[in-house]
């Protein structure tokens, strides 16, 4: 095809973007390393080989030029995503089979890069929370300090976890006030186990710091995470006024499970959610709404997954509705001479 | 004076480039004098601006002086060309135009003869004049707009408005890369131009004046404040920030009064006028000097030594004026226009027309060849870029997909074709392609539909007349028929034909029904006549025909090629 004008580029390319992308998850990691032992470090080579491995593959297969597109990052961004939100101590096939159906499934057969309708990471997380719940939970105690060693015998199957593995402070507190004792209030738990959520804490602080340099980027805007986070934080702060003993305050409900981590990396996507700025304010605040009605109501400790793909598949209806006014029609601007 | 003003407007979207403005203002505006720099030959093609073809007014042989018209204009929408010196008239032929599909048209071919003398000149009165005769004197100037649009300045500068307008804005911002010559003229001929701004003042009755100029241009913002103390008339040098397409004329006045100017209305339907600075130096030097438009600055810039401003006759050769610059030797592409929205030359004889506001010379080293095309990842930037505010990225897919009607209620032909969505865009797509290609496949269609319609419109007539004949016919048959019947009975007793009336009002019945379906045929037919071809500008149609201008000479081209029956 001629080159036609403009003859300038910016120097940027989706490699690039995708890249940032990865670069800004580094402070969560640091912090899950920190409180969680190097287990994650395993899941994430795991979910990287697998995610490389399966893209040349489908690509060579679909007859694309494999290094382009391998090297575009996109597969390597929805791999850390998958580790990243899978409990750190599930078997290794776990998340290979998880990563696998990302790629082949939530994204090459749908068209590849920029064609999937659903988050390919959460694609991934939906299924196998569904296939393995018992799995899907195996995290570490925040107090048992787990070495390399370890977490490799314990992901690759040498040796049980029973003793060391603990629920998610919001999987904890679910059991907790789903179970047959009635009487069981946050406070009562939280009375139990009083470093319940410690360490989330700090992971939640660097997805926040990551996601900041997103924005300072230009690779996100602020409409997604702040409607997403806006929305729970309201949603929580009303039903911790109604009810204290049965719903989460703002702080527990926003650093605890994946909220952070959604906020500025899933609900982010851009393929999946929502383009226009009206459009990106309904959609996050929607996914927002919809997390918070899982985790309080809903069958699975954490919904953002659900959430996502929930509002994946209305996204482009409201990017339909939501269409900025073009130049010249913002106003009731009326000419002067008709 | 500049008095500070109320804050300015800002439009959305829009990119910073590296402006590469630097090189070219470092040498004054040049004039080809050595002998082997004038050009023995000028091709001044008589279509140069938006509208009707002027018609040649010269023969063959014939001596021409400086300024003589030799195209006079076709209709109002037009307007006339002229002798850029004294020669003779060598040919009137068709000849390469400066368009990237080497589309030829008409031109006078002058043979130079080095004396450059031109006819008498006289100043024009434009305050005794009426308006009417401001406007064909204008037209006979052959002033144009110098922006790059050409549109006929005449069509803009009216001044039978009751009251004048409000604001006549001057456009100095020169927004894109490279292209520098309305800031070398700002910079050397300030005084001139003021005297132009005043006159176009004179003649709308603008209440206000703003000359806009982007804040990267200090020497010429310095150079019209001085010129705009010293004329006494209270007109403002506005400066506004630079950010490409600051001076897309819509862009510059939503920037200086805040208005935005939707697509499909004209700037004067909101009592603002917007003008490039060079074409208010063509009015002072049409009315103050009573000199037509001959020439203009051209700058020549990228892959030369030496980039620097012209001022150049119109239907000099490029090659001229590239030359005096030093080409550097890796040069693969040449581009009238600057980096954003300029086209490619097909040759380097293409003379400089009314139009040509720069000559970039390209090379892979300053515009690489575009990185392979990345599927749509829909991030947003080209949304987040677009001055007209609109989805590019919807654009994109209904474009890509065929799916024009959508791409029309996305507002495609609101897209300007400035390239910031393509600039920024992280995946290499040519998004502006898209929209060329959409835009010109939609006009196609349309012109084929309209074809449609005329030919259903006549066939429908036709059977029409068939049915009508035929009733008539029978009608005739039987009223002669009635008519004897009734004589025969009227011999013989007095009773009356009831049945054949009957019949003849049963055939009135029937024409007057296929009379009122033809009438709601038609009705249907002026509903659907489509709607982007009546909205469109002068400029736009011309486009239209330049493209199927172009369709036709492919096809003709092709036709050795197709089966016999394609």
């Amino acid at each position: 095809m001629a080159h036609n004008s403009p003859y300038l580029t910016k120097a940027s390319s989706v490699q690039s973007v995708m890249l940032r992308v990865v670069l800004a998850l580094i402070p969560g990691i640091v912090a899950y390393v920190w409180f969680f032992g190097p287990a994650v470090l395993i899941q994430l080579g795991l979910a990287s080989f697998t995610a490389i491995a399966a893209e040349a593959l489908v690509l060579k297969l679909r007859k694309r030029p494999i290094w382009r597109f391998v090297s575009d990052g996109s597969a390597l961004v929805t791999a850390w995503l998958i580790a990243l939100s899978f409990p750190p101590l599930g078997p290794w096939w776990l998340i290979v089979v998880g990563t696998l159906v990302a790629i082949i499934v939530a994204k090459h057969l749908y068209g590849g890069l920029g064609q999937n309708p659903f988050n390919p990471a959460m694609v991934a997380f939906a299924l196998m929370i569904v296939a393995y719940p018992l799995l899907m939970s195996r995290w570490p105690n925040v107090a048992t300090s787990i070495n390399f060693q370890q977490a490799c015998e314990l992901i690759f199957g040498a040796s049980t976890m029973d003793a060391i593995t603990s629920a998610t402070p919001l999987d904890t507190l679910r059991t907790a006030l789903h179970g047959a004792d009635a009487s069981t209030t946050i406070q009562t738990v939280l009375a139990k186990t009083p470093r319940l959520g410690h360490g989330w804490d700090w992971i939640a602080g660097g997805y926040l710091l990551g996601g900041l340099y997103l924005l300072q980027q230009r690779i996100i805007t602020w409409h997604l995470p702040t409607a997403f986070l806006l929305s729970m934080a309201l949603l929580a702060g009303v039903s911790n006024q109604l009810d204290p003993a049965h719903f989460n305050g703002v702080a527990f409900e926003l650093l605890s499970g994946g909220t952070l981590l959604a906020a500025f990396f899933i609900v982010t996507d851009p393929v999946s959610s929502c383009t226009t700025p009206r459009g990106k304010l309904i959609f996050a605040a929607g996914v927002g709404l919809m997390t918070w009605v899982i985790r309080h109501f809903g069958g699975y400790p954490d919904g953002i997954a659900f959430a996502v793909l929930l509002m994946n598949v209305a996204a482009p209806l409201i990017d339909m509705y939501t269409q900025p006014p073009v130049f010249g029609q913002k106003s009731d601007m009326k000419p002067k001479h008709d | 004076m500049t008095t500070p003003l109320r804050s300015l407007f800002d439009f959305n979207g829009g990119v910073k480039p590296d402006y590469h403005k630097d090189a070219s203002t470092r040498l004054s505006i040049g004039v080809l004098s050595a002998p082997t720099e004038v050009p023995t030959e000028l091709v001044i093609p008589l279509h140069q601006s938006i509208g009707g073809t002027p018609r040649p007014i010269v023969a063959v042989g014939e001596q021409v002086k400086k300024g003589q018209r030799i195209g006079d204009a076709d209709g109002d929408v037009s307007s006339a060309v002229h002798a850029s010196t004294s020669g003779t008239v060598s040919a009137i032929e068709m000849r390469r135009m400066p368009h990237p599909s080497g589309l030829s048209s008409l031109c006078v071919v002058l043979e130079t003869d080095g004396r450059d003398e031109w006819i008498a000149c006289q100043a024009f009165d434009h305050k005794l004049a009426t308006p009417q005769e401001i406007r064909d004197y204008l037209r006979d100037c052959g002033v144009v707009g110098l922006g790059g649009a050409v549109f006929p300045t005449h069509l803009k500068l009216n001044a039978d408005r009751q009251g004048g307008i409000e604001t006549l804005i001057i456009n100095g911002a020169e927004c894109e890369p490279y292209i520098t010559c309305d800031d070398m003229l700002m910079r050397e001929r300030a005084n001139d131009i003021v005297r132009g701004v005043v006159l176009m003042r004179e003649i709308l009755g603008a209440k206000q004046v703003r000359i806009g100029i982007e804040d990267n241009k200090p020497e010429a913002i310095a150079a019209m404040q001085v010129a705009v103390g010293d004329c006494g008339d209270d007109l403002q040098v506005v400066v506004v920030p630079t950010r490409y397409p600051a001076g897309g004329a819509k862009q510059l006045i939503r920037v200086i009064t805040g208005i935005e100017v939707p697509h499909g209305k004209r700037s004067i339907d909101y009592d603002v006028q917007c003008f490039n600075v060079a074409t208010a130096l063509a009015i002072y030097e049409a009315i103050g000097l009573g000199r037509p438009l001959i020439s203009r600055i051209v700058t020549v810039a990228g892959n030369v030594d030496a980039p620097r401003n012209f001022d150049v006759l119109i239907g000099t050769p490029i090659k001229k004026i590239i030359a005096a610059c030093s080409p550097l030797p890796d040069t693969n592409r040449l581009i009238m226009g600057g980096p954003m929205m300029g086209v490619e030359m097909p040759g380097d004889e293409v003379p400089v027309v009314k139009a040509t506001n720069c000559i970039l010379l390209g090379s892979n080293k300053i515009f690489p060849p575009p990185a392979p095309e990345m599927p749509c990842i829909r991030c947003g930037e080209c949304a987040l870029a677009c001055p007209a505010d609109l989805q590019p990225l919807e654009l994109y897919w209904f474009s890509r997909a065929k799916i024009f009607g959508k791409a029309q209620e996305y507002h495609l032909f609101d897209c300007i074709e400035c390239g910031c969505c393509s600039y920024v865009c992280p995946s290499n797509i040519p998004l502006v392609d898209y929209y060329r290609f959409a835009k010109s496949e939609i006009w196609a269609r349309e012109k084929e539909k309209s074809l449609a319609d005329e030919a259903r419109d006549r066939f429908e007539f036709r059977q029409f007349r068939d049915v009508r004949d035929e009733q008539e016919k029978s009608a005739r048959l039987a009223a002669r028929a009635a008519a004897a019947a009734a004589a025969k009975q009227l011999a013989t007793t007095d009773t009356v034909a009831i049945p054949n009336t009957e019949a003849s009002t049963e055939a009135n019945e029937k024409a007057a029904l296929i009379a009122a379906a033809i009438a709601r045929a038609r009705e249907q037919q002026v509903t659907a006549t489509p709607q982007n071809m009546q909205q469109l500008s002068a400029e736009q149609l011309a486009e239209i025909s330049a493209i199927e201008a172009r369709r036709a000479e492919i096809r003709e081209q092709a036709k050795p090629h197709l089966p016999p029956d394609a």
